[in-house]
């Protein structure tokens, strides 16, 4: 990244006649026209740029050097995993025998493809403990919301049409409830102990037959392992619910426990947290769905399957059993192809210790900073944890002052005011690819913004001075959208 | 033994384990209960080096077999690459980048959604974009529960029975769960969108709103002329499917004065890869900007003065709203928004409508081309179509015209029924691969 | 006679017509409104429903109605101009309801019972 704002917009660039490439050789080839009705077409004009090929690779270059990836430098933003994206996944996914495959042509031309797939969805029901995988849904959301329809679907297979509550914990991301809602479902929030885990004896009385499914994180998101599962999954399960994990979390557990060892039945995970694939500025993601043993008929369709017998494989596009259908396709499929290139690379040893780094980075972090940081939960903590702000409230300097600072020293920020149960919430995650150096240098620094809160406050207020732009004014741009290039020139 | 992806040494473990005031790796986990640790390596092979892991991809790709001319289309085309995009999508800052939270150190992800919703605005003649969707059929899922939302008390969307049922089965699985009534709108002989019908659906009350498509499955451009009038009169919303390409020369959702447009973007460039990454899109109009799902970008000022972007309207998402919010949507479909608005950048408008009429040109050539070896038919002879067409292959042995075109490295088009093949064409095909084609048609065996 | 609700709307009464709003403490802790999504006249509110909501930049709160009835006016300043809450919340009312039950009125607080309850929720 550099400090200097590039902020041009392609529109600006255009001139007139530029075009910056030849799609068409109208010289040869030609086909006679075969002109459309004019009640069938486009009467007015496409407001798109005409440049030529070396500015938009110039163009497209500087606004990169606007932006902060994991390649930049560290991430430590919490609950969103953002580890190291191996080269060798990128290049694997679009090796032309792969990247140019029609998603409807013959099973028989696709079979390594469908193998890829297959192995991948066989590795994770390895890693997450459960009987079958899909890897249709696009993202961890969408994987969720795919969770909660199974969950909905196993209830209505039995006839059991009263369930229609989720319950969530109070320390739950925002999409656990959006998801259930956008499925039909009512949620049911269930507090917290002060240790930000579920408080059992609040959740007893909120289990009856109405209840559709408990969704969890685990380690929760305040990076503490939920020890209670046992009992929770044993009392969910009692009152005829299933149990659904959001795998957010799961990176500390790689090596280490399962969420279908656990009483999970339903889970989702997002492979651009734990399997290392690119985030993308947001985008695109896959989020893969497990279930234990006797769920597998209610994934969704497109299904791959494997025919032992003859070591071949097809996929199933409609079969009513199904929950019904997500995606078209199999799924964001050169997304799939990184997460199996990381399994293969990392191995049943690299995934191993996986879990272990990234709790023992996290642990490390939180010891060498409790001191000037408020730590509200004090114990052994998983790949993540949760300041709220500086210890020393008398300065005025908030979370949001020390993030911006921390721009300013070339880090990311961690992931502030959420969760939602403290006031001034500052939530770290290293991840396992930090090495020792740079985690003790972002704990200088921490330290540092930490004494500068108490000897030069305004400077904090002030932060960031050394990015490319300054803080925005976020209430004109909601209270006067401008989203477009048309409305920004025509104001 | 310290694997390339995890850098602390075996020395340094134990300085940091020291630090924490713990002896071993397993005091971290010393919270979690013994019944329920792994206490065992996972059933997977050992890791594997750059090169072997190299080698088992390289030996996946050889059990495939690619196409070099795809006919294939319903809803995934073929269109060239240019090699600018590859380049610049996998820059790091970009690929490595997470959401724009921090819009100070994210000005290059916030711009160039800018872009792309300034882009996709104007090719589909509405006024606002979000910052993309997943894929065509769950941005039509989108725009089905953002029209019940909009309608309040009303529950009821017609969808048109030429709309590709790959979608349907997405829409109608978003439907169920949801809670929202999808009707259908029955198909005219000529393969198009019965209105007569729809009215008489429209008259019965209840409608949010209509979803139609464009080119429609068949690949047939329907004339939607009076069609908002008639969904707008019945106090309904009126939403487009196209793909995105098409609408260089095809009219727009705008133009036919719908209130939603959405479909795949993937024509704009995005290669095939089996299944993904694509992207979806979806706009609208200015007075239902606060109900569209996803991510918006706008124009602000920082504090030094600077033009800058932010992440805006927010308080519509699901990290605000919860389980009040119109979706659950978190990401975008970041770096293939990026793919897409270089795709449209490098090719301007006028690339853009050189390549629709390529297609189209070429299409209705291979049409008559393959109509005239009487081994297959027009389905819909008297509607017109763009780049794409279904022929009736009654009396020709498909599966078997299937492994011949393979064997020279053709992909014939899509069954989407007994006797029914669905055939795309792009400015990808040279005259001489199409000729290649229908010889091969000409000579299929019955 | 001015009514307040435990989730921060008010209702100012006067003959059979409410004006209903949120509280200057209700403006004060969401910040600078940015939008306030209004139902349309005719529809009919319940009481302890929600009727819409206001949003500010990071915010946003559902609207509660604190009386059952018709929705006879929206305040259509709003649209346009949804700070004008955060200048006066008591005279920008968000919408005028016919209400059908005034019993209602019982349940809630009056302008002391209500200042208490502040009070209590600030700690």
């Amino acid at each position: 990244m550099n400090r200097e704002v590039y902020g041009k917009l392609i529109f600006e660039l255009s001139r007139p006649g530029r075009r910056g490439t030849r799609p068409v050789d109208n010289s040869t080839d030609a086909f006679p026209r075969a002109e459309l009705a004019s009640e069938l077409t486009r009467t007015s004009a496409t407001e798109l740029p005409e440049v030529d090929e070396p500015t938009v690779v110039r163009h497209y270059t500087r606004m990169s050097t606007n932006n902060f990836g994991v390649d930049s430098g560290f991430y430590p933003l919490g609950s969103c995993t953002m580890k190291y994206n191996p080269k060798v996944n990128d290049a694997l996914s679009a090796i032309p025998g792969m990247a140019r495959l029609h998603p409807f042509q013959p099973d028989a031309t696709v079979q390594g493809a469908l193998r890829a797939y297959w192995t991948l969805q066989r590795s994770l029901s390895e890693i997450g403990g459960m009987a079958e995988f899909t890897v249709n849904p696009y993202a961890g959301a969408h994987g969720e919301l795919t969770g909660l329809m199974i969950i909905r679907a196993y209830h209505d297979e039995r006839g059991d049409k009263k369930r229609t509550k989720v319950i969530v914990p109070n320390s739950a991301h925002g999409t656990n409830p959006a998801s259930a809602a956008v499925c039909g479902l009512e949620v049911v929030e269930v507090a917290s102990l002060p240790d930000g885990t579920v408080d059992v004896e609040a959740l007893r009385p909120l289990l009856d037959d109405t209840v559709a499914a408990m969704m969890m994180t685990n380690p929760n998101t305040l990076g503490i392992f939920e020890s209670s599962i046992p009992e929770i999954a044993a009392m969910v399960h009692e009152a005829g619910a299933l149990m659904y994990y959001d795998g957010a979390n799961l990176n500390p557990l790689l090596g280490v426990a399962r969420p279908g060892d656990m009483g999970f039945d339903v889970m989702h995970i997002n492979l651009h947290k734990t399997f290392s694939t690119p985030h993308g500025g947001g985008g695109p993601g896959s989020g893969p769905v497990g279930v234990r043993a006797g769920l597998e008929h209610l994934l969704p369709n497109p299904r791959v399957i494997r025919d032992e017998a003859t070591d071949t494989f097809s996929v199933v596009r409609e079969d009513s059993n199904s929950c019904g259908s997500v995606t078209p396709t199999v799924g964001n499929f050169a997304v799939e192809l990184r997460a199996l290139a990381y399994i293969l690379t990392m191995g049943r040893d690299g995934l191993g210790m996986a879990g272990p780094m990234a709790t023992l980075n996290a642990n490390y972090i939180k010891e060498a900073l409790r001191d000037v940081y408020k730590l509200p939960v004090d114990r052994v903590c998983k790949h993540e944890f949760v300041f709220d702000g500086l210890a020393d409230k008398s300065t005025g300097v908030t979370t949001l002052d020390v993030a911006k600072r921390l721009l300013d020293y070339g880090y990311h920020a961690p992931t502030i005011y959420f969760p939602l149960l403290f006031h001034e919430s500052l939530m770290i995650e290293p991840t396992e690819t930090e090495s020792r150096e740079t985690l003790d240098e972002f704990i200088d620094v921490m330290r540092r913004i930490a004494a500068e809160a108490i000897s030069e406050p305004d400077t904090l207020k002030a932060a960031p001075v050394n990015t490319p732009v300054g803080r925005p004014d976020d209430t004109t741009a909601a209270l006067e959208p401008i989203v477009t290039y048309k409305q920004l020139r025509d104001k | 033994m310290t694997h390339h992806y995890l850098p602390q040494t075996g020395e340094e473990i134990s300085a940091m384990l020291g630090a924490c005031g713990m002896k071993s790796l397993d005091d971290l986990f010393a919270d979690v209960p013994e019944q329920l640790k792994l206490k065992r390596p996972y059933d997977l092979p050992l890791g594997m080096t750059e090169a072997q892991v190299t080698d088992y991809f390289e030996n996946l790709a050889a059990e495939n077999r690619p196409a070099r001319v795809i006919l294939a289309g319903a809803g995934y085309y073929d269109h060239h690459v240019p090699a600018a995009i590859p380049a610049l999508v996998s820059r790091s800052e970009f690929m490595t980048a997470y959401t724009p939270y921090q819009p100070e150190i994210s000005q290059g992800t916030l711009q160039y959604i800018f872009e792309y919703q300034s882009m996709m605005a104007s090719l589909t003649g509405l006024e606002v974009s979000n910052a993309s969707m997943y894929d065509s059929a769950t941005a039509t899922a989108e725009a089905m529960m953002m029209m019940v939302a909009a309608g309040r008390k009303k529950n009821r969307v017609l969808v048109s029975e030429t709309i590709n049922p790959a979608v349907r089965r997405v829409v109608d699985t978003y439907a169920r769960y949801h809670g929202i009534d999808v009707a259908t709108i029955r198909m005219t002989e000529e393969g198009t969108t019965d209105s007569s019908h729809m009215e008489q659906m429209l008259g019965e009350g209840g409608v949010a709103g209509v979803i139609v498509s464009q080119p429609n499955y068949y690949g047939i451009v329907e004339d939607y002329s009076g069609f908002a009038d008639k969904i707008h009169a019945a106090k309904a919303l009126m939403t487009v499917n196209a793909p995105a390409s098409t609408l260089a020369v095809l009219k727009p959702a705008g133009e036919w004065g719908a209130d939603i447009a959405c479909g795949d973007a993937q024509s704009l460039g995005v290669p095939l890869s089996y299944g993904g990454p694509y992207l979806g899109y979806l706009t609208c109009t200015n007075a239902l900007m606060r109900k569209m799902p996803g991510r918006i970008v706008g124009k602000t000022t920082d504090a030094r003065g600077n033009r800058v972007f932010v992440l805006t309207l927010q308080a519509r998402e699901q990290h605000i709203r919860r389980n009040k919010a119109t979706s659950n949507i978190c990401s975008n479909q970041g770096l293939m928004a990026l793919w897409v608005t270089i795709y449209m950048s490098l090719n301007g408008p006028e690339g853009l409508r050189e390549i629709n009429e390529r297609g189209r040109d070429a299409a209705h050539w291979l049409r008559d081309e393959l109509t005239a070896t009487g081994r297959m038919r027009p389905m819909f002879a008297k509607s017109p179509f763009l780049n794409e067409f279904a022929m009736d292959t009654e009396g020709l042995d498909l599966d078997r015209l299937f492994e011949r075109c393979a064997e020279r490295g053709i992909l014939p088009g899509v069954v989407i029924g007994k006797n029914q093949l669905l055939i795309a064409v792009t400015e990808r095909q040279s005259r001489a691969q199409l000729e290649e084609f229908v010889e091969l048609v000409k000579t299929a065996e019955k | 006679m001015i009514y307040y609700s435990t989730s921060h709307e008010y209702a100012r009464v006067e003959g059979n017509i409410a004006y209903i709003g949120i509280s200057d403490y209700a403006q004060h802790a969401l910040g600078n409104i940015v939008y306030v999504d209004m139902p349309e006249d005719g529809d009919d509110v319940t009481a302890g429903e929600d009727f819409g909501a206001v949003e500010s930049v990071k915010a946003a709160s559902d609207l509660l109605s604190p009386v059952s009835g018709a929705v006879v006016e929206v305040n259509e300043q709003l649209i346009d101009n949804p700070r004008l809450i955060n200048e006066d919340a008591m005279a920008n009312w968000i919408i005028k309801v016919e209400m059908s039950d005034p019993s209602e009125l019982e349940g809630l607080m009056d302008e002391a019972a209500y200042k208490e309850f502040v009070a209590k929720e600030q700690h």
